[in-house]
């Protein structure tokens, strides 16, 4: 298994070469665009993710709920300080701390959620080029050795400036 | 370096180079600022050494007076603080393109600001290490448990959790930049990047998760802060002994003269980032304008909170309130607090901002800023001090407060902290963000209509 990187100054030649790949039979999984800043989504053709983000602020927000309930709770039962007469769980003082842990789980979920969607971290990113970050566009695909010349050539034809292999 | 593209956009390498030339290379300046605040700092922290040595007999305070110049300055940071999101997650959520070059110091400040305000009630302590018994819900020998009724308490973790969120939502938003940095670096700092950019590469799936989450992130920040000024605004509001305290409209007051600091900090820190980084065509006089016309809105809003406090004290017609407002307003030396206070808060800022001249005028801007702070720092004082130094019936001492030195000392100590710590985040992580500034070119361009050109922002459906 080979991976190649070719690099477009152009979007619309990154786009090419994108449609082209396709063309050629290469399965969509197999190849990606990468860039230095976000493009509007569908700009290369590339597949669009989806993504299940939402489901971890929700995740957290009950932990959140459930942590501070058990602790609000058992903290003021633990020292049961009677004041005025009134009963020891004093509810709106617990909403406060149940609602900023709640707050507080539901971001560091959506923060795992975040990374954990993007698909990081990534400890062997693969074949990559510095440019991309200066403005370079660039279009990696992994392919078998049979099938390396041909991605090679469409990336070519495409009008990539330079194609990595590694 | 070709400075713009064949669409006369600023091609994304120029963009890398000169919003990179804090971190990758060390301005003339740096060292020798760096310097001279890590002097004040170090000072400082001894300062604060004798403080725990000697107690707070260092200070003012002093009965009935136990809420002076740390708790006003602990205030004061909470208030700036609220710039970060206000800009961030507002601004992101409507989608206003004037954000893009703003928002990463807008966070940094909130972050620096919220760990310095932090410290002051651990100053104000006196015997720091006692806070542990006060906050950590641990089942000491004694059995006290932290009492979960008191503002005192909602307080920290309010602000621990704006904190922790706040740093978060800095980190999602740095990775891209991150990136940058490690395709930039050589050696222990590109080992450094890489290990936080995590592997990023910039695929779709990578963007569309910073696209979502920022406004996900946003979403959730939001509430958070207005909750952390409303609960800091709890900690006299619920106190029935202070008169001047003890007001139902305390919270939106208080979130709203937080955001009117916190804006007017983020453009003495724009201006400042303009000189010295040179940053000219990224921060922009259009930039100012945005901000001011903001501030105008939000400035007003909050006269009104502070008119409708007075107001309040009127119809209730409640004695001891009416003679601490006479005391704010008429008495020497809290009527010149109360006059500079707004002067400097309003009258002097806010009627400058209604031209545009100046409203596009870096320098004007940066020294109308710093009026509201000083304005701000002073509406603070003036709540927390006269409602403690007032006559009561049965004390036998009363306006008693002069602040030390010790204590002026450290209000001045933490602007170089604050100011030190960006200084230091700025030659580690860039100070605008890259990907947004480039985003926004990708996003622009100019349009003819009829015989006019105009700019216009691209924006993608939602769905």
């Amino acid at each position: 298994m080979k991976s190649l990187l070719g690099l477009y100054l152009d979007p619309n030649d990154a786009a090419n070469a994108m449609d082209g790949l396709k063309e050629g039979g290469f399965e969509v999984g197999t190849f990606d665009v990468l860039t230095g800043t976000p493009y509007p989504e569908g700009a290369f053709g590339e597949h669009v993710p989806q993504h299940r983000l939402f489901r971890f602020p929700a995740f957290g927000a009950i932990i959140g709920f459930s942590l501070s309930l058990f602790l609000t709770t058992a903290t003021q039962l633990a020292y049961p300080l009677i004041t005025g007469g009134k009963p020891i769980l004093s509810i709106f003082a617990m909403l406060i701390i149940m609602y900023e842990m709640t707050m507080l789980s539901a971001v560091i979920f959506s923060v795992i959620g975040i990374i954990f969607e993007s698909r990081l971290p990534n400890i062997a990113p693969g074949v990559y080029d510095p440019r991309i970050t200066e403005g370079y566009i660039g279009v990696v695909i992994s392919v078998e050795d049979s099938d390396l010349n041909k991605a090679k050539k469409i990336l070519e034809k495409s009008g990539s400036e330079e194609i990595k292999e590694a | 370096m070709q400075q713009r593209d064949n669409e006369n956009r600023l091609s994304q390498e120029y963009t890398n180079s000169v919003l990179l030339n804090g971190t990758l290379q060390t301005p003339k300046w740096w060292p020798y600022l760096v310097s001279i605040l890590g002097f004040f700092v170090v000072i400082g922290f001894v300062l604060f050494g004798i403080q725990i040595k000697y107690g707070l007999g260092v200070t003012g305070l002093n009965r009935p007076i136990y809420w002076g110049l740390y708790i006003t300055t602990f205030v004061f940071w909470v208030g700036i603080s609220h710039a970060g999101i206000m800009i961030s997650a507002i601004l992101r959520l409507t989608q206003a393109e004037w954000r893009r070059p703003v928002t990463r110091a807008a966070e940094i400040l909130t972050i620096f600001s919220l760990a310095t305000a932090l410290v002051f009630p651990l100053i104000h302590a006196g015997r720091t290490w006692r806070i542990v018994y006060w906050l950590i819900p641990y089942d000491a020998s004694r059995g006290i448990w932290p009492n979960i009724r008191s503002p005192l308490f909602m307080d920290p973790i309010a602000i621990s959790t704006y904190l922790t969120g706040s740093t978060l939502f800095l980190f999602v938003a740095l990775l891209p930049d991150l990136a940058v940095l490690r395709d930039r670096t050589t050696g222990f700092r590109k080992g450094f990047y890489t290990i936080l950019a995590l592997g990023w590469r910039g695929n779709p799936r990578q963007w569309k998760m910073q696209v979502v989450g920022g406004i996900l992130l946003s979403a959730l920040m939001l509430p958070i802060f207005v909750s952390v000024h409303s609960i800091v605004s709890w900690d006299f509001a619920v106190t029935t002994a202070v008169e001047g305290w003890h007001s139902t409209i305390f919270a939106p007051y208080f979130v709203i003269g937080a955001v009117h600091s916190g804006v007017s900090a983020v453009v003495t820190m724009m201006a400042l980032m303009r000189w010295g980084w040179g940053w000219n065509e990224f921060i922009r006089p259009e930039h100012f304008d945005a901000l001011a016309r903001l501030l105008t809105v939000v400035a007003t809003a909050w006269l009104g909170f502070t008119f409708l406090e007075l107001l309040f004290a009127l119809y209730g017609l409640d004695a001891p309130e009416i003679a601490l407002r006479e005391m704010q307003i008429f008495q020497y030396p809290w009527n010149m607090l109360f006059l500079t206070f707004l002067l400097t808060g309003y009258i002097l800022p806010v009627p400058m901002w209604i031209f545009k001249r100046i409203r596009t005028n870096i320098a004007l801007m940066f020294w109308s800023s710093i009026l509201v702070n000083i304005g701000m720092w002073l509406e603070r004082f003036l709540i927390i001090v006269p409602g403690l130094a007032r006559r009561t019936p049965f004390v036998f001492t009363w306006e008693a407060y002069s602040p030390s030195w010790f204590e002026w000392y450290i209000l001045f100590w933490s602007f170089c902290w604050v100011t030190l710590l960006m200084l230091i985040f700025s030659r580690v992580f860039p100070l605008v963000p890259l990907f947004e500034q480039k985003e926004s070119e990708v996003f622009s361009d100019d349009i003819k209509i009829g015989r006019a050109t105009v700019p216009t922002i691209f924006r993608e459906e939602e769905e």
